[in-house]
């Protein structure tokens, strides 16, 4: 009798399902428990997987919970790459709607943290320009020019204090969450991923600066927050070498 | 595509190497003549940039590198994944690695990858798909692979032949190389109850471009049977090193790879069992000269 991959992964993935009979042993006697070695291989090495991308989840909910909603999730969600380094994207969605989290809302928002400092940590390597490059454009100029940002730029906005639970988790000693919205911007101006909190003027100059130039920018910021302080703003892009090129 | 057009391998050399893990960066940098060669996993290196490719870049310039696939389902019924075929070959082509290897195996079935090597059955119709999909990989990437024998655990009613005539002939038919995992002939001849010296008897041993070594966990099957599991998660046990000793005798020093993947110990444990492999590649290499 013979096994298609189709049966055979039909079974891999779903334990209630009989072994495909023509899987035997050395014998020619069924399968049994060395077959079970596949299955176990599969989700034991998902669920890792899955360890390794959320770890400030896996602390959050603990070590057995995470086990058993990561064997949910790799059924539901088998990944459908061998780039493994990107698995679990589905997780804060999946979140959102599984029965045992509904209790801690804040769950798929931290795991969008996750997600995002992966991201930025696998993106493409970019050159920032020198800080000097901005002062060598005439003031007017300025003004009018368009900024590329850097592919490993991410912003997160949660309502939920969620850079404070990841540092609270991932950090000695660091503060207690209080109640509240974050927004988060996440840079990697060498290797490391940094993550810092900004403001919602600052989230709505940045996302303005992706498609408008410097000064449709600013003044999206200026109509939330009269005083904005561009010149510390451009401080920290220049910082965190987000700035890949002006074009004036 | 003929043997002859298969560009061969840059040399690597007959020493032992390890899988490379971040963790032991430090470790390797501080003594680098400790080890030979590094060995990666292809899959881990396909992100667009950062960190992984940078560390890579410079232990490129340090070591050799074995490029070691554990994605591309060399044995799946379906057709190869022309995106991945793609990634591997840009990595092949900056890396520029001593060697490259890849499974008998699959692990993607229709859209999903099972992270797992998953067996394929001894039988003709097997032999025609993964001859056609190495071939691919060749007139692809345009240099020979190496194919690596799998762990087994369980066997299929329908396989008509043994491993070695399966690899035999895609050797033969494809022109690639292979890479023989002692560890794994010992875990599959322990679970199919034949006899692994005799296994390396009858192996095409002057195809083999690496070989590995691994440790394993052992388990019972339904019977009672003695089930080892392929883990790399521990030491290479001893009846292993006997195995790889007599191996050597009979083809020559290879350069071999120690695979410690779960589990991972300190740097001085794994540079350990790398130095017990060179010790034995020194034997080997002493006695040829005599």
């Amino acid at each position: 009798m013979t096994v298609g991959q189709t049966e055979f992964t039909d079974a891999l993935l779903n334990p209630d399902l009989a072994i495909p009979e023509g899987l035997v042993d050395y014998m020619g006697r069924p399968a049994g428990k060395r077959f079970d070695v596949y299955r176990n291989n599969v989700i034991v090495s998902l669920i890792d997987a899955m360890e390794t991308a959320f770890p400030v989840i896996h602390k959050l909910v603990g070590d057995a919970f995470f086990k058993a909603m990561a064997g949910v999730y790799v059924r539901l969600h088998p990944p459908t790459s061998p780039l493994l380094m990107f698995y679990g994207k589905e997780l804060p969605v999946f979140l959102e709607t599984f029965e045992h989290t509904q209790k801690l809302p804040y769950l798929p928002d931290v795991a969008r943290l996750e997600l995002a400092r992966r991201d930025s940590y696998h993106a493409k390597d970019s050159t920032a320009i020198a800080p000097e490059a901005l002062a060598n454009i005439a003031p007017d100029a300025l003004m009018g020019a368009s900024f590329t940002l850097s592919p490993v730029m991410r912003v997160l906005s949660s309502p939920y204090p969620i850079l404070s639970l990841w540092n609270m988790n991932m950090i000695a000693d660091a503060p207690k969450p209080q109640p509240g919205a974050e927004i988060v911007l996440l840079t990697r101006p060498e290797l490391d991923v940094e993550m810092q909190m900004i403001d919602e003027p600052t989230h709505v100059f940045l996302s303005t600066l992706t498609t408008k130039s410097l000064g449709d920018a600013y003044e999206a910021a200026l109509g939330i927050q009269d005083d904005f302080d561009l010149p510390k703003v451009i401080g920290i892009m220049l910082g965190q070498k987000i700035v890949t090129e002006i074009n004036t | 595509m003929s043997d002859t057009n298969i560009p061969k391998s840059r040399t690597m050399p007959n020493l032992a190497g390890v899988g490379y893990k971040a963790q032991h960066l430090d470790g390797i940098l501080k003594d680098p003549t400790s080890i030979g060669w590094l060995e990666i996993h292809a899959e881990n290196y396909m992100g667009d940039g950062g960190r992984p490719i940078a560390q890579l870049k410079h232990l490129r310039d340090m070591f050799p590198i074995s490029c070691h696939g554990v994605g591309l389902s060399i044995g799946a019924e379906g057709l190869l994944d022309k995106d991945h075929l793609a990634r591997l070959k840009h990595l092949v082509s900056w890396l520029n690695p001593g060697l490259f290897s890849e499974h008998l195996a699959w692990s993607t079935h229709e859209t999903n990858f099972f992270n797992d090597l998953l067996p394929v059955p001894y039988t003709q119709a097997a032999v025609e798909r993964v001859v056609e999909h190495i071939n691919q990989v060749h007139d692809y990437i345009g240099r020979q692979m190496l194919l690596e024998n799998p762990s087994t655990y369980c066997a299929f009613e329908e396989s008509d032949m043994s491993e070695i005539d399966f690899l035999n002939e895609v050797v033969n038919r494809t022109g690639c190389g292979l890479l023989l995992d002692v560890n794994n002939v010992f875990v599959s001849a322990t679970n199919q109850k034949y006899a692994p010296h005799s296994y390396i008897d009858a192996y095409p041993l002057h195809h083999v471009g690496e070989i590995h070594l691994g440790g394993h966990e052992e388990d019972a099957d339904d019977h009672g049977d003695t089930l080892l599991i392929d883990s790399h998660s521990r030491q290479v046990v001893d009846p292993v090193w006997e195995l790889y000793e007599y191996t050597l005798k009979k083809s020559g020093s290879r350069p071999t790879l120690i695979e410690w993947d779960n589990d991972i110990p300190s740097w001085e444990i794994l540079a350990n069992e790398a130095r017990m492999a060179d010790k034995l590649l020194a034997d080997t290499a002493q006695v040829a000269a005599q």
